[in-house]
């Protein structure tokens, strides 16, 4: 688990240090969904570096593509490419788009950007394994305010319809978007007006569990479970985290939700992120 | 009728569709809620295994059909064109054309005949949508047997492919169209002079009656068919022009950004030719019997026949 908690730190300097350097990108979501991201690729996930097309291996969806520098970072540590290529990110002909490109990048399973669509995929390739019989599992995350897209439910109801109990979703739940809606009476503040995931989320006849998204032996715990469970229901966590996790001044501000350090906040945010301050 | 001399497009590839469901497992037919419609039923009632019905949400069928072929399987997505390429189009470019993976939409009821459906369902922009996209090969066959022939050669073919597919019931086969079928090459049907018609899907057997008829009182022109929209043909369209004084282009589509605009794309670029674009002009369009509806935006055998013959005698004798 301390090695976890290391993948996860190791991440979030990855996406600091990348979008301070290449000034561009996002940094309050990749470091929302550090922890789940550190646990998917270096616990979870059933995968090969060396062969990353290979047929067997269990999918991911980053459906909230924006946040792919996090992913990126994870792909790097786990060896699916040189750690100094992080240094091409969001650069013209690099295989780091800004958003995730399937055809460029190997290890990413499918191209996504805009909002919604990821999830879809990932129906489909949990579908595609239940119609040939194949045991991958499918995990995709998508983030809170993206569920306001419309084709979400759409997909939400065909996984139940064709009980796609091996499919795991999660939605990082860091309840700030890129502007949301103003708080009452202070429109500096912003707010995403969805608080009750879960209930929705059964509604549609999946099976929920809450967890907190920053909780490693907790993340570890419950996709190792749902890894295995075939109740016949597509799962969905509802993963509660902080936007900017790990970066004190950018924690829970919808302004760092795509925003570039200026040295002086570079150099806090690593002194921070060196310390190893999180949970723990 | 046996469904191998079908006239109607919608049955021949709801046959067609549940043959090739039948002999690869890998094929499966996603449906938008229309299948009865569509014909996708005939898939159902042949292979059910091979059916997905994603109910009334096109954006996600697209979506869940990307995820289908990077398993491996090859997914035809299928609702009305209108529904099928409007209501999904970011899905299309984002989660199909970008990635360029092996799925297959099917716009069905394409056009203006919809069976007296209307404005919400005519589809006047699907051509232009669709062929615009990078990596998409389009597709509108002029006949039931050309869709037949046509759906082989998109399940040979390992990438996006749009299917515009007509509800028109009357449709005459054309000429040769019992052929394979290969993606990219026009048909020539008719040898004439001066003024050469091109056309492509439901538009073909109208303008071939129309073309059948003029030379029966002396006129010839030339009338290609394209089933093919993308790639088109460029070598024979560039044949054409530099052969006739002028094309006549014919599309039951929106005249702006269609098929006629792809031509003249080529000619303006290659070989410039005075050309004349039969289409849907710059308006919409409302409900009607279908001899209704051709007429109304003259689309008609007669009045292609009319349009033809005028712009021939100007070309011929310069009035």
């Amino acid at each position: 688990m301390t090695h976890l908690h290391e993948v996860a730190r190791q991440i979030r300097i990855g996406v600091v240090d990348t979008v301070y350097h290449q000034k561009q990108g996002h940094v309050g979501g990749p470091l929302s969904m550090a922890d789940i991201i550190a646990v998917l690729y270096f616990d979870t996930l059933d995968i090969d570096p060396n062969n990353p097309t290979w047929e067997g291996r269990d999918r991911f969806v980053l459906s909230k593509g924006h946040s792919g520098i996090a992913q990126y970072v994870a792909l790097a540590l786990r060896g699916y490419f040189p750690y100094e290529e992080l240094r091409t990110f969001d650069d013209i002909h690099s295989r780091l788009q800004a958003h995730p490109d399937m055809t460029r990048l190997p290890g990413i399973d499918m191209s996504t950007g805009s909002l919604g669509q990821g999830f879809s995929a990932a129906v489909g390739m949990a579908l595609g394994a239940k119609l040939q019989d194949r045991p991958f599992r499918t995990f995709t995350m998508i983030g809170d305010g993206e569920s306001q897209e419309g084709q979400i439910w759409e997909a939400a109801r065909v996984a139940q319809r064709y009980k796609l109990d091996n499919l795991v979703a999660i939605i990082d739940n860091n309840q700030l978007q890129q502007y949301g809606w103003p708080a009452l009476g202070n429109i500096g503040q912003r707010t995403s007006p969805e608080k009750d995931h879960a209930s929705k989320w059964r509604a549609f006849g999946w099976n929920v569990v809450e967890i907190d998204g920053h909780n490693i032996p907790e993340v570890r715990m419950t996709l190792d479970a749902l890894r295995k469970e075939d109740n016949g229901r597509p799962h969905m966590i509802v993963a509660h985290t902080v936007k900017g996790k790990g970066v004190p001044f950018m924690e829970g501000s919808y302004t760092w939700h795509s925003n570039v350090p200026t040295d002086e906040e570079y150099k806090q945010a690593m002194d921070a992120l060196k310390e190893g301050a999180l949970d723990e | 009728m046996s469904k191998d001399e079908t006239k109607s497009m919608r049955d021949a590839f709801g046959h067609k569709l549940a043959a090739l469901a039948q002999a690869n497992k890998q094929i499966v037919a996603l449906d938008g809620d229309l299948g009865n419609s569509t014909r996708l039923s005939f898939v159902e009632d042949a292979v059910p295994e091979s059916f997905l019905q994603m109910g009334i949400a096109e954006q996600n069928m697209v979506g869940v059909a990307a995820g289908l072929a990077t398993t491996g399987m090859m997914p035809w997505t299928c609702s009305f064109a209108a529904f099928m390429t409007r209501r999904a189009y970011d899905q299309i470019v984002v989660s199909v054309d970008q990635p360029r993976l092996n799925v297959k939409l099917v716009g069905s009821y394409s056009g203006l005949l919809t069976s007296n459906t209307g404005k919400s369902h005519h589809s006047f922009e699907d051509l232009a949508l669709l062929s615009t996209l990078p990596n998409m090969v389009v597709l509108s066959p002029g006949d039931a047997r050309e869709t037949v022939h046509m759906m082989d050669a998109m399940a040979a073919y390992d990438g996006p492919v749009y299917l515009r597919l007509s509800r028109d019931e009357t449709l005459e086969y054309l000429p040769g169209t019992d052929e394979a079928f290969a993606i990219g090459k026009s048909r020539t049907l008719h040898e004439g002079k001066r003024v050469a018609c091109l056309s492509t899907g439901a538009m073909s057997p109208r303008l071939f009656a129309a073309v059948q008829a003029l030379s029966a009182e002396g006129i010839d022109v030339t009338f290609v068919h394209f089933p093919t929209v993308k790639p088109l043909d460029e070598e024979r369209i560039v044949e054409l022009a530099n052969t006739h004084d002028h094309l006549i282009t014919m599309e039951e589509h929106f005249v702006s950004s269609g098929f006629g605009s792809a031509v003249s794309e080529i000619t303006s670029r290659t070989a410039p030719v005075f050309m004349t674009r039969i289409g849907i002009e710059n308006e919409y369009s409302q409900c009607g019997k279908d001899a209704q509806l051709l007429e109304s935006h003259g689309l008609t055998t007669e009045q292609l026949k009319e349009r033809i013959e005028t712009i021939y005698h100007e070309v011929e004798y310069g009035v």
